[in-house]
């Protein structure tokens, strides 16, 4: 990497979280105003704790490529399965420009503060940094390390000849599905909030409180999504900086296409624009296009952002109607089953890519279900056993903010009626 | 039926992850990925119907 790639690669880390925030905002918004301040403030501690567990432990495993790691032989063939870089960021000279670990700090940050959106309006603020930290430290830096850090994933078509391994440059599995699937077993651990099913067991509306900071926080993750994708294409893609209007573009059009096919879809069914699906539509194509960001061709990024909004309408419903998953943020269609299919379209639509490039892909995917799935579910229902995750009864009813803050988001206004 | 389907999760991992690895027929190595996803979506299943099954009714 050359210095301006470095230059351009850091300047493109700071607009990460303006990611978070939009992720935050999107949340606290699709919520109830009773609980708009503790969401705010659940994602600033779940940040704050995976960027502190990522710097102590995480980076440990993540490593980088090229950096200490252990290696087992299979099959004649080196597969890399945990880095063992040092704690602390020990070893690294972080002011001779040392960015990759800077990248995963962000990145983990990030995916923390996903699975609020399954989560919302019962998770306690204090059992959450806990779950935060060991995404932070643990299930993200390990599948980081498998897609970035020169593990068994990025070197399938090293080793196997599969492809050019997993892409997944902007970490649609990476970030967008780790937090996706963490989201899930949240809600499933969590239960459904009170209200949500009636006694027959058909889903209540719950509508949020803010569409105007939905919205808002959709332009915010665009901005902090072009720097995360432009900073992994040329971290993990081998890309110059010279790749960043392709990327730029991409996410662009693939975000445009998903949030005009989710008003259609909307418009079709329901007689009218629905704000905040369409909302999720925007981030669902921001997510889909991060795997291929630098490998597509525009058109591809299209077709994938029009496929992740469809995907978004339709497993909103499905998640809520028949699987009974209350997923108040939409986590689970956006951050998991947009990004699950923009990491396996990157595979027929990346440039450069052989036939068997789908395989690498579908590995990808089958790591996110088999492995972080179960480790994040058993790892947050072992949390759960000791240190309750949901509010008790009361303090859902009486909103998370006055249970858990003692004053409320808007101390000027009574704004529920729902009780 | 929940644990069945997280052991299953695993275990449909495993068989995609030994297929790349130890089959060197392009035919079988796709054929055993496949059949290593499909034992996922299994599981993901069973763990979904338990979830739907008992967590439908608000507290």
């Amino acid at each position: 990497m050359t210095e301006t790639d470095s230059a351009v690669c850091f300047v493109c880390i700071l607009l990460i979280p303006a990611a978070v925030a939009g992720i935050a905002a999107v949340n606290a918004g699709l919520g109830r105003a009773r609980n708009a301040a503790q969401s705010m403030l659940s994602s600033m501690c779940f940040a704050a704790a995976a960027a502190i567990a990522y710097f102590v432990v995480g980076f440990v495993w993540q490593s980088y490529v090229g950096g200490p790691s252990r290696v087992l032989l299979i099959g004649g063939k080196p597969w890399d399965w945990i880095g063992a870089a040092r704690p602390f960021f020990l070893g690294l000279d972080l002011s001779s420009g040392a960015v990759a670990p800077l990248f995963g700090m962000m990145s983990a940050a990030l995916a923390a503060i996903i699975p609020i959106g399954g989560g919302g309006e019962r998770w306690r603020l204090g059992v959450g940094c806990a779950s935060a930290a060991f995404l932070g430290g643990v299930t993200f830096p390990l599948f980081a390390h498998w897609t970035w850090g020169g593990g068994f994933l990025a070197r399938l078509g090293q080793n196997y000849g599969i492809g050019r391994g997993f892409i997944d440059a902007g970490g649609a599995a990476s970030i967008h599905a780790v937090g996706g699937v963490t989201a899930l077993a949240m809600a499933w651990i969590l239960g459904a909030r009170r209200g949500k099913y009636l006694p027959n067991g058909m889903p209540s509306a719950i509508p949020g409180h803010h569409a105007t900071f939905v919205l808002g926080g959709c332009l915010l993750a665009w901005i902090g999504v072009l720097g995360l994708d432009c900073a992994g294409a040329i971290l993990f893609d081998g890309a110059s900086w010279r790749v960043g209007p392709l990327v730029v573009v991409n996410a662009t059009l693939s975000a445009g296409a998903a949030l005009l096919a989710v008003a259609w879809i909307t418009r079709l069914r329901y007689r009218k624009v629905d704000a905040s699906l369409s909302a999720n539509g925007w981030v669902a194509g921001l997510a889909a296009s991060s795997a291929g960001c630098a490998s597509m061709a525009p058109a591809g990024a299209m077709i994938v952002g029009l496929v992740a909004g469809a995907i978004v309408v339709f497993g909103v419903e499905w998640l809520e109607l028949h699987l009974h998953v209350d997923d108040p943020g939409g986590a689970v269609p956006v951050h998991l089953l947009a990004a699950v299919w923009g990491v396996l379209a990157a595979g027929p639509l990346a440039r450069n890519a052989g036939p068997d490039q789908w395989l690498a892909q579908v590995a990808g995917v089958a790591t996110s279900f088999g492995f972080v799935l179960p480790v994040a579910y058993g790892a947050n229902w072992m949390l759960n056993r000791f240190l309750p995750q949901r509010v008790s009864a009361e303090g859902e009813r009486h909103g998370m903010d006055l249970h858990e803050l003692g004053a409320g988001a808007y101390p000027d206004f009574m704004s529920y009626q729902d009780e | 039926m929940k644990l069945a389907g997280l052991l299953l999760l695993p275990a449909g991992w495993i068989i995609v992850l030994a297929a790349v690895a130890l089959l060197p027929s392009a035919l079988t190595r796709n054929a055993f990925a496949l059949a290593g996803c499909s034992i996922e979506i299994f599981g993901l299943a069973l763990v979904c119907g338990t979830h739907a099954g008992f967590k439908k009714v608000s507290r």
